[in-house]
């Protein structure tokens, strides 16, 4: 079943197209990577998505419904999660109080709440710095507490925006596993990288973008081949 | 001078610093959710306070009982501010920004000596009369109660923000609006309760005010203008920093009167602020 059906979606920031015509949908529990260079319209496509920019054309359908030009908090409450690249921790609140605030929209009893908060916390390994200030946290750790505070919502559908993107190496691969361990929960993820071999370690299918434009769909090994891809990267996966 | 006099001030400095606190709560709620400095802020104290004293004179409601009536008055004021002028300036420059709110004070003051005369106007025998003596410290009973309510309420502001749902989802915007939008927090909703709470804090204080201070329509000026000094002391955006801060701002204009010469006491007052401007411009507590 189709979670998500974007369908010509176009945004324009002063003449320049951000996003051109892009049509793509996502199959319920499928994990989709989306890559492309710098600029070339990636996070515009979340901010689409989760409303936080309105577009100027196109249609976004989540489970059928349209979601176009509806405001961030009730696409939220639809079911659509979201990280950030630049990370947005609440950085004088607690890594509790973050999960916490995230859990109050499927739960408002605080007792409640709070034994959700701590299960995810647990999930994503950070239980032992749940009464950690945002602020104190490594790089690493924001990424999970963000993670964290997405599922809290309990998303169907999670865009996270480079999950590895700013960590150091030895930091990837345990977020790369939370990523798979998270899509065994059944949330459909949307994600957002710049490591292609990672992509394609993950992704069920990929969508490529290049200057605002879809460049190519598909499963991960088709991508991998596509010669536009390749020539957008300027060079082959592995070096990427 | 003996050490009651001075003991006097410190009780009579202290007592004033709590209602400070509570005004500036309101104003540093308001700031550090939307980075919006209300300006109007001394003109809404000036309107809590012509709440309670019309509660009074036309329905007979004692400032002590009419609190609940002026706060949701004041409540209801601060979300017809946002919804009909904060909204719209949001996403505007500062210097427009600080024109809209400076502006709606003149407005307000404005209409209200329009409808209600420049003249001064009291609360005649209301319930909280007279003074207590403890020891050699006389303490007036409607400044007592003023300030006792006013730290409860501030308490019940610090507990409401930290510790509630709504609470926490105030914060959250506070911080990062777009990161609470996307948790399904409403951020103009959001703004709006902080508008209310803000101006309910007022409501508090103005009703309590109202048993024992001339009510005239530039009564808020001099408050806000310690608001003000009392949300930059404690650090633009927090609410336990502005009970210190008004404590202190009480304790210097109650002490330096006294000690130096009453008829200086806005200046020390300011001194504080400008030092705070100049060394410690986050403030005590401030995040900004």
């Amino acid at each position: 079943m189709k979670i998500l059906t974007v369908e010509n979606l176009s945004k324009s920031f002063g003449g320049i197209h951000a996003n051109k015509d892009i049509s793509f949908d996502v199959e319920e529990g499928s994990i989709l990577g989306v890559i492309g260079p710098n600029g070339a319209g990636k996070s515009t496509l979340f901010d689409l998505i989760t409303g936080f920019t309105k577009p100027d054309a196109g249609k976004v359908k989540f489970f059928e419904k349209n979601i176009f030009g509806i405001s961030p908090d009730k696409i939220s409450n639809l079911g659509v999660g979201r990280t950030f690249q630049k990370l947005k921790p609440f950085a004088d609140q607690t890594l509790l109080e973050n999960v916490m605030i995230g859990a109050f929209v499927k739960e408002k009893d605080i007792k409640r709440a709070r034994d959700r908060a701590l299960e995810i916390i647990d999930f994503v390994d950070l239980i032992e710095k749940r009464h950690h200030f945002a602020k104190e946290l490594s790089t690493g750790q924001r990424k999970r507490l963000e993670m964290a505070r997405a599922m809290a919502i309990d998303p169907k559908l999670l865009l996270m925006d480079e999950v590895t993107g700013g960590v150091d190496q030895k930091t990837i691969p345990g977020l790369v596993e939370l990523v798979k361990k998270l899509k065994k929960t059944g949330v459909t993820i949307i994600t957002i990288e710049h490591n292609i071999n990672i992509i394609m370690e993950i992704s069920d299918n990929v969508l490529a973008l290049d200057q605002g434009k879809r460049i190519a769909f598909g499963e991960p090994k088709e991508i991998q081949n596509n010669k536009q891809v390749i020539d957008a990267y300027l060079g082959t996966f592995d070096a990427a | 001078m003996t050490s009651e006099i001075i003991l006097q001030a410190i009780v009579t400095g202290l007592m004033m610093g709590l209602i400070y606190a509570l005004i500036a709560a309101g104003l540093s709620l308001i700031f550090g959710l939307m980075e919006i400095v209300n300006f109007a802020h001394g003109e809404h104290l000036m309107l809590s306070m012509f709440s309670s004293f019309w509660l009074w004179s036309l329905f007979g409601l004692d400032p002590l009982f009419s609190i609940p009536i002026t706060i949701l008055l004041m409540a209801f004021c601060g979300i017809i501010t946002h919804y009909f002028l904060i909204r719209y300036i949001l996403k505007a420059k500062m210097l427009i920004q600080i024109c809209a709110t400076f502006g709606l004070s003149i407005f307000i003051r404005s209409i209200a000596q329009l409808l209600w005369t420049p003249d001064f106007r009291n609360v005649d025998k209301p319930l909280l009369e007279g003074r207590i003596e403890i020891g050699s410290v006389f303490i007036g009973q409607p400044q007592l109660y003023a300030s006792l309510v006013c730290l409860v309420a501030f308490f019940g502001l610090y507990w409401f923000v930290t510790k509630t749902e709504t609470g926490l989802a105030l914060q959250a915007t506070a911080q990062d609006r777009h990161a609470a939008e996307i948790l399904g927090i409403p951020s103009n909703k959001m703004f709006a309760i902080g508008w209310a709470i803000g101006l309910g804090c007022v409501g508090v204080a103005g009703g309590m005010m109202a048993n024992y201070f001339f009510i005239f329509t530039d009564v808020g000026i001099n408050f806000a203008l310690f608001a003000f000094v009392a949300v930059a002391l404690g650090g633009f955006g927090s609410i336990i920093g502005c009970l210190y801060a008004g404590i202190i701002i009480g304790l210097v204009e109650s002490l330096g009167g006294l000690l130096i010469d009453p008829s200086f006491k806005l200046l020390y007052v300011f001194v504080i602020y400008l030092l705070v401007v100049i060394y410690k411009p986050q403030g005590l507590f401030g995040r900004y």
